[in-house]
Parts: C-alpha cells; sequence; structure tokens
C-alpha cells in the first residue's frame, strides 16, 4: 500500500492557502443533499458538527455522554495556544511552527503543523466572538501566559478551565444547529462498527446505551473526532468513558493505524493511593510557571518538607535544564520525576512522588496572586490528598494523559479509508513523538473549525455516492459482528469483572511500555497480553442483558478492544529501535540520559494495517523530510 | 471504616424504584465516593447482583455528569464539590447515607441513579450561545472586555450543567441553570445583540419542560458545585423584565 500524505509543496506559509484554492467547492444549494455523521462532541467532533452545519451539510452527531457538553475536552485546564504576539516577545507562526515540530522530536509532518500553526490565529478570534471568558489585563486586552515547553507567552486562557470554556464554546454552536434542525444528536449513543462499502466509508453501527438497540446510520462520509486511547493504561488523567473502540473498529475495518507506542506521560498529576484507585487527577502543568519541583538531595529523607533546608534539596529540573528549568517539555519533565525516585530518592508514602512547591512564589508573588492564578487547582488538590497545598508543597508523579498516535491521516484528515475522517486526538497527525502543553485544544479546533470543513467538500464534491440499502451485505456484516461480540460478552458468564481484566492490562502497559521501555521488557508483555485476552474472552462476568442500560456491557466492549490496541503499541514500541519524544527506548539515549533519534533509520510515521486478532499487522511506512526545521538533538539545557 | 448505604434501585423508566440496603465494609478515607460506589459494584457483581447504575466520566468535577442525593443533599455535604471529588474522609465509621437520584419531573429516571438531563441541552439550543458563524470573526483584540467583566462572566460560566440545583430546589426550577448562561454572555459585549431575544427564548423554554418557578429560596446556591451565585438569577430576572417591557425582542432597551 502506498501512503499518499498529499502534503503540498512549495513555500509552507503558502501551502494550505493555494492547497485549498484547488480543493473542489460543493455548490451551497447541493451541501443540503449531503448527509456526514460525526462521531464524538468534543473539540474536534463538536466543532466540526457545528462547522459543518452551518456551511449547510446534514450532520449527524453521536456521543456517548448524556449531552455532548460532557466531552472530555472539557477537562483540559491550563490554556490554548495562538501565536498572536500580542506580548511583542518574538512570537510569530513560524515560532509555534518551529516550537511544534521540534516539541514533538521531528516525527509530525511539517505541512501540517504549520497549517496548525496558522489557524491558531482563527481559533482564537472565533471563541472570543463565541463568548469565551477568556482571562483579561485590566485594559480589557486578552491575557496570556508562558506554558511548558515554550519561552514566549501564547498562552489563552480561561482561569483553569479554558477546555471547558471552549468546549462550551462549541458546544453552544452546535445547540444552536440543533435547533435550526442542521444537526441530529444522538447522546447516550456508542459507535460499534463502521460501514465500509465498495472500499468507501458509508456509515456506522451504533448502540443505543438506554435501550440497548442496534441502529444503522447512513452517510455520504464518516468523520471520528472520538479522542484518545490513554485509558488502555486504566489508570489515566482521561476520563473514565474515554474509549479506542470507534478507531479501533475503524481499523479493523482497514483504517491505518499510526505511531501507536507515542504516548504522553503527564508530569505533574496527584499520584496513586491505593488499589481501588480509578482514574488519576491532573493538576495543570501552568503551576510548573510557579512551581518549583524537587526532592530531598539524600536518599530516603523522610522528613516533612518544611524542614529540609535549602542546601539538601535537589531542584533537579533547574540544576539539569538552567536555560528552562520546570518548564521543560513533558517527557523530559516525566523522566527525570520517574528517574529521582528511581534512584529512591521519591517522597510521600509510597515514595513514587515529587514535590511541586509554591513556597517561593507566594513569597514572592503573595498568596493573594497565586490563589487568583491557580485557585481552582489548589481547592483540588486540598479535596484529593486532604493537604493545604499553600503551606505544604504538592506531592506529584507522572500519569498517562494523551496520546499522540491515533489512526493515520493525510493532509485532508482523510484515512487511507476513502470518505473516513479522523479529527482531533483521535489522529496522529500534529504532535509527532510529544505534544506541547496547550496545544491540543489547538488542534482539535483548527480540525473541526476551518481544516475538515474546507477539505470535505473536495472529497463530496468528488465522487458519486449511490444509495445504500438497509439490506446491503457490508450492512449486515457489520450488524451481525456487533451483534455477535454483545452476545459473546454476554454468554461468557465467567468470574472476573472486567475491571478486574481492564486493571491487569494498565500494569502490563504501565511497567513495559510506559515511561521507558526496553526490548525485553516489550517482548515480556507480548507474551502477556494474549494469554490476558484469551481469559478475558473465556472468563468475564457481566449481568444484565443487552436490551438495557448496562454499563457492564459497555466497558467490556471498550475493554477487548483495549486488550487488542494494547498488543499493537507493544509491537510498534518494539520495532522502533530508537527514542524520540514520549518514545523513551532505554537502549537509545544520549550519554546524558536523553532520548537518542535515529533519524536515518525511523524519520516516518509508522502506520499498520489490522490482518487479524493476533496476527501480525503489516507496517507501512510514511517517510517524513523536514525542510524548515532541521532534525537536532533537543535540548533545553 | 464500614458505610451502611441505602440505594435507590429503579431497573428503568417505567419500573416502580425502590431503596436496597447494603454494606460497604471496608471503605478507605481516601477514596473518593466514586470509588466507594465501585467497590460496592465489585462486591455486588462478585455476589450475582447487578452492579448499581450511575453516570460519571471525568472524576474532577468538570464534566458535571455525576452526581445523587446524599442523605437529602446534592453531591453530599462538602460545599462546591462534585461526588466525584467528594472523599470518604467527610464520613465516619458506621455512617447511613441514603442515596437517591436527582428529584425533578424535568430529569426523569433512567435506571437506578442515572436521569435524563436532555432538557438542559434543549434550553441551551433555545438560545444559550451567540449566533456567529465559524470564520466571520474579527481580531480577538478588536473588542475590549473589562477585566472585571470577563471574571464576572467567568464565574457564571463555570457551570457544569451537573442538575444539582434543579434537584435541590424545592419548587425543581432551572433558574440558577439559566441565569448562569444568561448572564455569562449578557456581561460581554459578544452576548449583546441578542440579549433579550435570549433571556425571552430560554425562559420559555424551561416552562416548556416542567422546571418550576424560582421563589428565591437559595437551596441552589448552596449546592452548586461551582460556586455559582444567587445574584445570576436577579439579572436574568433583570434581563426578562426589560426584554418584556421593551416590547422589542432583539433590540438593546434602554
Amino acid at each position: 500500500m502506498q501512503l499518499e500524505s498529499k502534503s503540498p509543496t512549495g513555500p509552507i506559509e503558502k501551502r494550505w492557502e493555494d492547497y485549498r484554492f484547488h480543493l473542489k467547492l460543493v455548490n451551497p444549494a447541493n451541501k443540503r443533499k449531503y448527509t456526514i455523521l460525526v462521531v464524538g462532541s468534543g473539540l474536534a467532533g463538536g466543532s466540526a458538527s457545528a462547522t459543518l452545519a452551518e456551511l449547510g451539510y446534514n450532520v449527524k452527531c453521536f456521543c456517548f455522554q448524556d449531552s455532548p457538553r460532557r466531552a472530555h475536552s472539557i477537562a483540559a485546564q491550563g490554556g490554548i495556544n495562538a501565536a498572536k504576539n500580542y506580548h511583542n516577545d518574538g512570537d510569530s507562526v513560524f515560532r509555534l511552527f518551529y516550537d511544534t515540530v521540534k516539541g514533538g522530536d521531528f516525527r509530525a509532518r511539517e505541512s501540517n503543523v504549520y497549517r496548525l500553526a496558522a489557524i491558531s490565529l482563527n481559533i482564537i478570534d472565533q471563541c472570543v466572538a463565541q463568548g469565551v471568558p477568556f482571562a483579561r489585563e485590566y485594559s480589557g486586552y486578552l491575557d496570556n501566559r508562558s506554558f511548558g515547553g515554550a519561552q514566549v507567552s501564547r498562552t489563552f486562557y480561561a482561569r483553569g478551565q479554558t477546555g471547558q470554556q471552549l468546549l462550551l464554546g462549541a458546544y453552544q454552536a452546535l445547540e444552536r444547529q440543533i435547533a435550526a434542525g442542521q444537526v441530529q444528536m444522538f447522546p447516550r449513543t456508542e459507535m460499534l462498527d463502521l460501514l465500509v462499502v465498495d472500499g468507501r466509508a458509508r456509515g456506522i453501527v451504533t448502540r443505543n446505551l438506554i435501550t440497548g438497540k442496534m441502529e444503522t446510520h447512513i452517510g455520504d462520509a464518516v468523520v471520528l473526532g472520538t479522542g484518545g486511547y490513554g485509558n488502555v493504561f486504566y489508570l489515566s488523567t482521561n476520563a473514565k468513558g474515554c474509549n479506542t473502540t470507534a478507531i479501533w473498529r475503524a481499523y479493523k475495518r482497514g483504517a491505518l493505524f499510526a505511531n501507536p507506542c507515542f504516548t504522553q506521560i503527564h508530569p505533574t498529576c496527584i499520584p496513586v493511593s491505593g488499589e481501588y484507585q480509578s482514574k488519576l487527577t491532573l493538576m495543570s502543568e501552568s503551576l510548573r510557571n510557579d512551581g518549583r519541583v524537587w526532592v530531598p538531595a539524600k536518599k530516603g529523607d523522610k522528613r516533612l518538607a518544611s524542614q529540609i533546608p535549602e542546601a539538601e534539596r535537589d531542584y533537579f529540573l533547574e540544576r539539569k535544564y538552567p536555560s528552562f528549568g520546570n518548564l521543560v517539555p513533558r517527557d523530559v519533565a516525566s523522566r527525570n520525576a520517574k528517574q529521582v525516585c528511581d534512584e529512591g530518592r521519591g517522597v510521600g508514602e509510597t515514595g513514587l512522588a515529587v514535590f511541586l512547591d509554591f513556597r517561593d512564589a507566594i513569597q514572592r508573588l503573595g498568596k493573594h496572586l497565586i490563589k487568583e492564578r491557580y485557585g481552582n487547582l489548589f481547592d483540588m488538590y486540598q479535596r484529593i490528598t486532604g493537604e493545604d497545598p499553600y503551606e505544604r508543597p504538592m506531592r506529584i508523579y507522572p500519569a498517562m494523559h494523551y496520546t499522540m498516535g491515533g489512526l493515520w491521516v493525510d493532509y485532508n484528515l482523510m484515512s487511507n479509508v476513502p470518505g473516513l475522517y479522523v479529527v482531533g486526538e483521535a489522529n496522529f497527525s500534529d504532535h509527532g513523538a510529544n505534544r506541547l502543553g496547550a496545544s491540543a485544544l489547538m488542534q482539535g479546533l483548527a480540525d473541526g473549525y476551518f481544516v475538515l470543513p474546507n477539505t470535505i467538500g473536495d472529497y463530496l464534491a468528488s465522487n458519486k455516492f449511490d444509495k445504500v440499502e438497509a439490506s446491503h451485505a457490508a450492512v449486515r456484516d457489520a450488524e451481525s459482528n456487533v451483534t455477535q461480540i454483545t452476545r459473546r460478552l454476554l454468554e461468557a458468564k465467567g468470574t472476573r469483572s472486567v475491571d478486574s481484566f481492564h486493571r491487569e492490562l494498565g500494569k502490563i502497559l504501565w511497567e513495559y511500555c510506559g515511561m521507558a521501555r526496553n526490548a525485553a521488557g516489550l517482548k515480556e508483555a507480548l507474551a502477556k497480553i494474549p494469554p490476558l485476552r484469551e481469559q478475558f474472552w473465556r472468563d468475564v462476568k457481566i449481568l444484565g442483558g443487552a436490551e438495557e442500560l448496562n454499563q457492564s456491557l459497555e466497558r467490556a466492549g471498550r475493554v477487548a478492544d483495549f486488550l487488542e490496541l494494547a498488543e499493537l503499541m507493544c509491537l510498534d514500541a518494539l520495532e522502533r529501535n530508537e527514542s524520540c519524544g514520549g518514545h523513551f527506548r532505554e537502549e537509545y539515549q544520549t550519554p546524558e540520559g536523553e532520548a537518542a533519534r535515529d533519524d536515518e533509520h525511523y524519520s516516518y510515521a509508522a502506520a499498520w494495517e489490522f490482518r487479524g486478532v493476533g496476527q501480525p499487522p503489516v507496517l507501512h511506512k510514511e517517510p517524513l523530510s523536514f525542510e524548515y526545521v532541521h532534525p537536532a538533538q533537543r535540548s533545553y539545557k | 471504616m464500614k458505610i451502611i448505604l441505602h440505594v435507590w434501585r429503579q431497573k428503568n423508566a417505567g419500573d416502580k424504584g425502590r431503596m436496597v440496603r447494603y454494606e460497604a465494609p471496608n471503605v478507605n478515607e481516601h477514596m473518593s465516593f466514586l470509588e466507594m460506589l465501585d467497590v460496592l459494584n465489585e462486591d455486588l457483581l462478585a455476589k450475582g447482583e447487578e452492579p448499581v447504575a450511575f453516570d460519571h466520566d471525568c472524576r474532577e468535577g468538570i464534566c458535571g455528569m455525576c452526581g445523587c442525593m446524599v442523605n437529602g443533599v446534592a453531591h453530599g455535604p462538602l460545599p462546591e464539590t462534585t461526588l466525584c471529588q467528594l472523599h470518604m474522609r467527610s464520613f465516619k465509621d458506621g455512617d447511613e447515607l441514603y442515596l437517591e437520584p436527582w428529584r425533578a419531573k424535568a430529569f426523569p429516571v433512567v435506571k437506578d441513579l442515572v436521569v435524563d438531563r436532555s432538557a438542559f441541552d434543549r434550553i441551551i439550543a433555545a438560545g444559550g450561545f451567540v449566533s456567529v458563524s465559524t470564520g466571520s470573526a474579527p481580531d480577538g483584540n478588536a473588542v475590549l472586555v473589562p477585566k472585571d467583566n470577563a471574571e464576572r462572566a467567568m464565574d457564571a460560566a463555570a457551570c457544569i450543567g451537573c442538575g444539582a440545583c434543579v434537584a435541590m430546589c424545592p419548587n425543581a426550577s432551572a433558574s440558577l441553570f439559566l441565569a448562569a448562561k444568561i448572564t455569562h454572555l449578557g456581561l460581554l459585549p459578544q452576548g449583546q445583540p441578542e440579549r433579550e431575544q435570549r433571556v425571552t427564548a430560554m425562559v420559555a423554554q424551561a416552562d416548556q419542560e416542567v422546571f418550576g418557578s424560582c421563589t428565591n429560596i437559595g437551596e441552589c446556591e448552596a449546592v452548586c458545585p461551582k460556586g455559582i451565585k444567587l445574584e445570576v438569577i436577579a439579572r436574568m430576572n433583570r434581563d426578562f423584565l426589560r426584554a418584556n417591557f421593551a416590547g422589542r425582542v432583539g433590540v438593546e432597551a434602554d
């Protein structure tokens, strides 16, 4: 299979504009003749649904939550990047592009990243116009702050709830189109299969989570904005419902899955407290602007933080990376935290935590200002841990947070299956091997508001769409596939709960395919996952039936997919004999312990093709070339 | 610690429903309330009893999906805290807790502690937005917003749409929810052109959804996990009156 990235050439600042001009347009009067199915209602899916509807397309939008406003984008705290250069501090579209390519450790497509950086300007304008209450200066102008991995202030924010406010903006735009009859919304509905008819994505099979009713929806194109797969680790900062099912089942219908091993571990999360732990809570990395990360210099120092004198503290990020200090990118911060804990210098009961200390910031700026900046985060920390972070330093530890990998897409955001588009975290496109802070919101909204609505028209205008009858063999095949999965899950009548399998899988992945990986460990994981999957199908215990609200059954279907995905992640990590960004292979590091890339052999996106469960997938490579940002060893020193 | 739970069990919308007593013998103070329910559900499953259905998603207090009545109080005893952020250290050994779904005619029970809150979406669809299509916005700094207004708009915009205000209100009024959105958009210059149309349409939709009227009781403010203040309702009422007396819906009245 030849991967056509459709990435344009020519001067990079003109590529998107030229490309867009050459895309075919759908006549306004004809747009209403097309139906587009959008799965997911977060920043990417929600903004795409609203914008496509504004253009005049008929849209059907699906989400598994009870309302589109609940999508997990809502939990993003810190902010959204845009190269506005409102602060005259040297920012530009090119610099945001440069930072993103470099931050991603040279594993993303230059054309896509440049487009993203350019569109960042329009996103802020759009969101302000929607009434997103961004932080302001006393003059009434928009305020900015700097954020992990950046040396300029380009992050726009709405307190610690930026994701919430941007999502509500998209949600309100979506509700406006629902009221106008342009979008039909299907909440509490989960996509369980993709319908591929004559080689093109033409619909989806869904389950109504309240009644259990299976339904087939036919359309002219399908858009997946279903988020990332971080919950494969069981413990992650993702919402409990986040899952891989939509993209995984599309993968099983022929869509390629790219860079599955590129996962991001977030450095500032609240540490695990016990076996019952159901999720991990992220503390926005904006805290690293004012908080200082440290551990005791001596091993096994169990004194209270306040009793450890300055000379016996090791501010390890400031020591090792003097120019970026506490603001190094996430992968670097996470690995260093793991390293000091592995050395036995971790803090707290479990020794799996480092301090994030605001003592100096409070002395410098006053408690009032710290409260204004981070009040809600401090309150959240106190609610969860029972400790007051104004008095004692926070304890933090890295946790699984974001997945850069996802379905492979071309410059149009279309997968290799014609008519199947993938937007936001669900695709693999813009972040390479590591995402910078405040860039996820930017990408979700760029895809949904500004890229997809342009590119999808070209596909619709270039193809003819025959009516797909309910009796079509492909429809019957997809429906019977879904029925069979449900039946097999319910009929196992085993002894173990869905969560017990999920926890076990998560432990395997965290151990062998987490912050640091090596060939021996990955092989170990590849030996452990298939028997666990086999046991799952034999021994899972689900009560209740298929024709009702059955939360165990919902989770079981998702865990079944995670059990397959986990294997692909380990394969991909094993195949990539280099370290880059979030993918750190212990065998490949510089003498200073930094990720050592191998551009000669691995400067490509790894796109995997499904060949059957338990069968080795086929690897396709999309070579990456860099004309503007020349690959170099990332240095934050 | 050991906790006694009385949980509302209702198989589906048509079922009559009843309280069922359970014991949670090994509760750890660091568990969140929902983790305590997870453990209960694992125990029930092992015994061959169907787990308790409850809505939840982000478990960090922002998605608005979770919530139930705990001893008659929406989201339980801790102020400004959603159920998922409530931890068991707020309770003591031997406590007896009664868990019920949100109580309101406009929020019909789906199963156990799960209710249907789609009425909230329909209220937003009636007018809780600024009509700006993608691409038509001016530069973000073209329209200035006084910092104080932006802050107050943000206070109101913090609403997570969980429905606790309705569940706690003796009238099952959705006023705090409505008013939060009306205040958020009404305080910003971008929300002015549709300000009167918005309040009229949203209030009319809330009436249609059989939410009750507001009689300034204040239970909503007391349980709101995001600390939305009653003053937003005063603001909504003012906008509503102005829109009606002016009779010029969609036009700024003096």
